[in-house]
């Protein structure tokens, strides 16, 4: 799924936001990826959607090799992904069924298809009857969710999903994260940014924790084991 | 077909999902194709009309006093064969002098025979610069007495023609570029809005060529928006300024083309920059956006 092999990145300005990382995520895996704001989450999430090219090392996701992919054939990569925002980037003027059924669009779905898939996935995500909303129509825990069944509906090997929780309430945070565990029950890998350390530590997940662009520790044992 | 479809309904209605900006955008074509187009239209109806009063221009060339009509008459042939003469008109001593009667008052010809004229070629020329070298092959016509070229006229009706050609050449040029300049920009702001959109399509796995398609359909359809807009109040206002120009003064002294005459490429000019610049300025707009 992701492989980062002594992986660094060197921004224009200088910054070195991550030096040396090494990293394998395995297919069904879910992964908490927690550290500070600065600490290089950010970046680590942006090379595997091939926003930020590393300046040296390896980085294969889903078979692509990051470093030497061509820019035509980032859309291929991103289709095997799900990407979740904290800021859950909705169009405002589609509905919710039309959000969800842009990136069916998008990889050139049938209609018939598209009308058969996307009712099942926002039954998934418990948005059933909300199809003909639009998104400023819906709270912040539910728009999340559209972001997720829109992630969700290519069926993406892996889902990412960059503080998912950022803009929710503790109570809706948990049951959003509760709703990914599901989805990777179901096979999906999910790999989650977040620096909540009390969403963390409710789930025995494996943590890898980064700090100053370096991966500091990575085992099972909770966010801040290391303390 | 399912997915172009799609695109192209996309395109559609994302003119009136953002009505403000595809306004914006419609009156920005509209208003360079105007002024394009008003200053063009001027600019030929000046040409045309310089055109005619260039025609209407012509030399003179005098027979030899001791040449019968008939020797006269025959010297056309020799006449027409000069460079750069368009037409020869044979004006015969009775004719020149009936002319000179009507210009003047009758007293001033009492007594006088037609006899005192000399018969005549009325002369137009094709290209007027050339009039000094085509008055000179004229003089070495054998039997050509003199010729009257009023070359300071000729001379005049070129500069004039030069300037006006020149002007407008340069003025519309700057027009256009500056059409552009304010389209690009119009269409770089209606599109900034909608960065996140696009930023969106591309996490989500579209291709560049799915997130422009509709970009372009919504730029070509505004450009054809704006430019039929654009032709009818064209037409409107020229028809308005054409009927005060012919019912006044002026009017009997130049000609106006009607705006059927010129309709026809006007459209099609106005058609054809406001598809490219409509198109292209939707592609344009984007290209900032589609990187990484």
């Amino acid at each position: 799924m992701i492989h980062l092999q002594d992986v660094s990145v060197v921004y224009p300005a200088g910054t070195h936001a991550l030096e040396g990382v090494s990293l394998d995520v395995n297919a069904g895996e879910f992964v908490f990826l927690v550290g500070p704001s600065g600490s290089g989450k950010t970046t680590m999430m942006k090379l595997m959607t091939g926003e930020v090219r590393p300046t040296s090392g390896t980085v294969q996701v889903n078979g692509f090799d990051m470093a030497r992919v061509k820019r035509r054939n980032l859309p291929k990569l991103r289709r095997t992904l799900g990407v979740i925002f904290q800021d859950f980037r909705l169009i405002d003027n589609k509905n919710v069924f039309e959000n969800v059924a842009f990136a069916m669009r998008v990889v050139g779905a049938k209609t018939k298809d598209i009308k058969e898939r996307v009712p099942h996935v926002l039954e998934l995500v418990g948005l059933k009857g909300r199809e003909k909303r639009l998104p400023q129509e819906l709270s912040g825990g539910e728009q999340q969710r559209v972001a997720i069944a829109r992630a969700l509906v290519n069926a993406p090997d892996m889902i990412i999903a960059d503080e998912p929780t950022g803009n929710l309430d503790p109570v809706k945070s948990l049951d959003l994260m509760m709703l990914l565990e599901r989805i990777n029950e179901m096979g999906t890998t999910v790999v989650v940014v977040t620096h909540e350390k009390e969403l963390v530590n409710a789930f025995s997940k494996r943590v890898v924790s980064i700090e100053e662009g370096r991966i500091i520790s990575d085992g099972s044992d909770g966010y801040y084991a290391y303390e | 077909m399912n997915k172009f479809g799609y695109l192209l309904k996309e395109g559609f209605k994302s003119i009136f999902t953002h009505g403000f900006m595809s306004f914006a955008s419609v009156t920005i074509i509209m208003a360079c194709l105007l002024i394009m187009g008003s200053f063009g239209l001027l600019a030929i109806n000046i040409d045309n009309m310089i055109g005619d009063l260039e025609s209407e221009n012509q030399i003179l060339a005098i027979v030899d006093e001791t040449y019968t009509e008939e020797e006269a008459r025959a010297l056309e042939s020799q006449v027409a064969a000069v460079p750069n003469v368009t037409s020869v008109e044979f004006i015969t001593r009775q004719e020149a002098m009936d002319d000179f009667a009507e210009q003047y008052p009758e007293k001033v010809f009492e007594g006088i025979e037609a006899s005192t004229f000399r018969d005549r070629f009325a002369v137009h020329l094709d290209d007027l610069s050339l009039t000094a070298e085509t008055s000179q092959a004229l003089r070495e016509i054998e039997g050509i007495a003199e010729v009257s070229d009023s070359l300071e006229i000729a001379n005049g009706f070129v500069t004039v023609r030069n300037v006006v050609s020149g002007v407008s050449m340069v003025l519309v040029l700057i027009l256009v570029i500056v059409s552009i300049f304010i389209m690009a920009n119009t269409i770089k702001l209606t599109t900034y809005g909608r960065r996140e959109e696009i930023a969106i399509m591309r996490m989500v796995g579209a291709t560049n060529a799915f997130i422009r398609f509709p970009f372009l359909v919504e730029g070509l359809i505004l450009g054809l928006i704006g430019a039929v807009l654009a032709f009818f109040i064209e037409w409107g206002v020229y028809d308005v300024v054409f009927d005060r120009i012919m019912a006044g003064l002026v009017g009997n002294i130049v000609e106006i083309l009607p705006f059927t005459t010129l309709m026809l490429p006007v459209l099609i000019i106005y058609l054809g920059i406001g598809v490219f610049v409509g198109a292209f300025g939707g592609l344009i707009a984007i290209r900032n956006y589609l990187k990484v």
